[in-house]
């Protein structure tokens, strides 16, 4: 371990000042983290690990998600769930840098045996919510989630990122209309629009647009929002739910293989791996080194 | 046979009366409800079909209306479930288990969620609407699924010992709740014990395993078989998963064969399930009674009951092959 990786240790939240910057840098350690295990592994799904590495940063160490690492379990914590499971890489180097295990175990991803599947699984790592893998599987839970704080009247809070071609799943419509029937404005739906699915552009494949005014239909109170603009993404999430007695829902438009110059918005890099050599030239454009 | 229990065969007076489960089911639902703040329901606007219109009334905060989808019901409850609720998702069975079949994979099994699934009027308790709404390969899809457990109760009295025995259980769980009227084959007494088999009828010639709406059926056969001077054992196999696999090797040890009876499909069902365990423990002769890989022609349940030979008749026609032919 160099001092790299435990200056990077740090557990606490972000300082308000320099907030920003601060979640700027957590962000490119999490893209670099997420591309070495996927370098590791010779799997994974870049371009999705690296569009929503500034959402997964700012919900996890800019103070979103009420949570606890020393208590998983805590039932009064968010729930927050990763629909586009493909991109665990991400959330792995997330909840490492959050403190919910160490990040040493990082470098057993996808090794025999290893609690780090190629998708999140609760039952072997604590902070993961549901085990996603299968697309349009996250929204569903989140809403049940949601649905059960009110059954308990607590007030915590569910929020869900799903990819944005994932969204031809027609179960999430199905959990949209159960969201808008019961109101549930604890629940904030995050859409990483970053335009690009496993074969090709979304719209190319299967025309997603016009997004924000489906959900508006569905009875989501909708913004869009730049899906690496931190401070926006603080401002936003920090004030929730954008309309009292709807559900939210976020269009974060954000570039795929973000923060890379090869692999940016390029569908190749979708499950592209990278070389030892483009590690090594994504660790300088990222300024960042994750030591291994 | 260590782990079967034993309940004793209810007189022929009492099984005259006939009831359907899903009743039964309905009111140890609100009882559940009442006792326990985290027991809710949640629906696909199958409300009349499910039999909870009552717990609507009564737990208006802890009932859920999906509408028409089947695949976010099963999602909803394993978010409830994440977030400390005891979820019994009601749906007819053809659509809960096959539309939702991904969800009931990875939400519920591949999870461990501790989320209840009740599959109503299975088998082919929907007759004359077709094979559409008939489920038959529910067993076998639920059956294979690591972690999932899967009780079939025989009548009212066990449907409500099995609802009350949900409460505490660890992980996902399919209760398949009949529609059919059925007779009572248990006393009041009646515990349930998950992955017990029950002993209805000792017997030494041969062994009859049912489920669901043929364990009366299996009890009748048992009767014919005894005016023959055949001693048939009758164990009605309410937990399908996990297996009570002592009480079919006794049965294969102690019996000249087993006949199993369900109402679903003879593939992968719970015949499939007895003859996995025999032919790894102890190969015995054996009859698997059930629908033949086919789809059900147009008839009431009633009528395809008998069509496939799932009554009494059939079920004492297939001990006696078994006992003819290794006598």
């Amino acid at each position: 371990m160099n001092a790299g990786m435990s200056e990077l240790r740090i557990n606490e939240l972000a300082p308000a000042l320099e907030r920003a910057e601060w979640l700027k840098q957590k962000a490119n350690w999490i893209r670099m983290s997420a591309m070495t295990m996927t370098h590791h592994a010779h799997l994974g799904h870049t371009g999705g690990d690296l569009s929503a590495a500034d959402i997964l940063a700012v919900l996890y160490l800019g103070g979103i998600l009420h949570l606890d690492p020393s208590q998983p379990l805590w039932p009064q914590r968010d729930r927050f769930i990763l629909s586009k499971g493909h991109c665990s890489a991400a959330l792995y180097s997330t909840l490492a840098l959050r403190g919910f295990f160490p990040i040493d175990d990082l470098k057993t991803h996808m090794d025999p045996l290893s609690m780090f599947n190629g998708h999140p699984d609760r039952n072997k790592l604590p902070g993961v919510e549901a085990n996603t893998g299968p697309l349009g599987h996250g929204l569903p839970i989140a809403v049940g989630a949601a649905l059960a704080a009110r059954m308990r009247k607590e007030s915590w809070r569910a929020f869900v990122l799903t990819g944005d071609g994932e969204l031809q799943e027609g179960s999430n419509w199905e959990a949209a209309m159960t969201a808008q029937h019961y109101g549930l404005d604890s629940l904030t739906v995050i859409v990483d629009r970053n335009m690009i699915q496993q074969g090709d552009f979304t719209e190319n494949t299967i025309r997603m647009e016009p997004l924000a005014e489906r959900w508006r239909a569905f009875g989501f109170a909708v913004e869009e929002i730049d899906g690496h603009d931190h401070a926006a993404l603080l401002q936003r999430l920090g004030n929730l739910p954008i309309e009292p007695g709807k559900p939210t829902c976020l269009i974060a438009h954000t570039i795929k293989g973000k923060g890379v110059s090869f692999a940016e918005n390029k569908p190749a890099w979708h499950h592209g791996v990278p070389t030892r050599e483009q590690l090594v030239m994504a660790a300088k454009e990222l300024g960042v080194e994750v030591g291994w | 046979m260590n782990s079967a229990q034993v309940s004793s065969v209810v007189s022929k007076g009492a099984q005259a009366t006939l009831v359907d489960c899903r009743d039964a089911y309905a009111s140890a639902l609100e009882e559940m409800a009442a006792q326990d703040v985290r027991v809710c329901a949640v629906v696909n606007d199958s409300v009349s079909s499910t039999k909870l219109k009552s717990f609507k009334a009564k737990f208006p905060d802890r009932f859920v209306n999906v509408g028409i989808a089947e695949q976010n019901m099963v999602g909803v409850g394993n978010g409830l479930a994440n977030g400390g609720m005891i979820p019994y998702v009601c749906g007819a069975s053809c659509f809960l288990t096959a539309r939702a079949m991904e969800q009931i994979k990875v939400d519920l099994a591949y999870s461990k969620a501790n989320v209840r699934i009740c599959g109503m009027s299975p088998g082919m308790a929907y007759g004359q609407l077709g094979p559409t709404h008939h489920a038959i390969e529910d067993i076998a899809w639920t059956r294979i699924l690591p972690n999932m457990t899967i009780v079939v109760p025989a009548d009212a009295i066990e449907t409500a010992a099995a609802m009350q025995y949900s409460l505490v259980h660890q992980g996902p769980m399919y209760l398949r709740i009949s529609r059919m009227m059925v007779p009572k084959v248990h006393d009041d007494n009646y515990e349930f014990k998950l992955g017990n088999a029950v002993l209805l009828s000792e017997g030494t010639d041969i062994t009859l395993i049912a489920i669901g709406v043929l364990v009366g059926r299996a009890l009748e056969a048992a009767r014919l078989l005894a005016a023959r001077g055949i001693s048939a054992r009758v164990l009605n196999m309410s937990t399908v998963k996990p297996l009570d696999r002592e009480a079919i090797i006794d049965a294969a040890r102690s019996t000249r064969g087993i006949v199993t009876a369900e109402e679903s499909l003879a593939a992968g069902g719970l015949g499939g399930a007895v003859a996995e365990v025999l032919a790894e423990e102890h190969p015995a002769p054996m009859r698997i009674l059930g629908i033949k890989d086919v789809f059900a022609p147009t008839g009431t349940e009633e009528f395809l009951l008998d069509h496939f030979g799932l009554n009494a008749a059939g079920i004492e026609r297939a001990a006696l092959e078994l006992f003819e032919n290794e006598g």
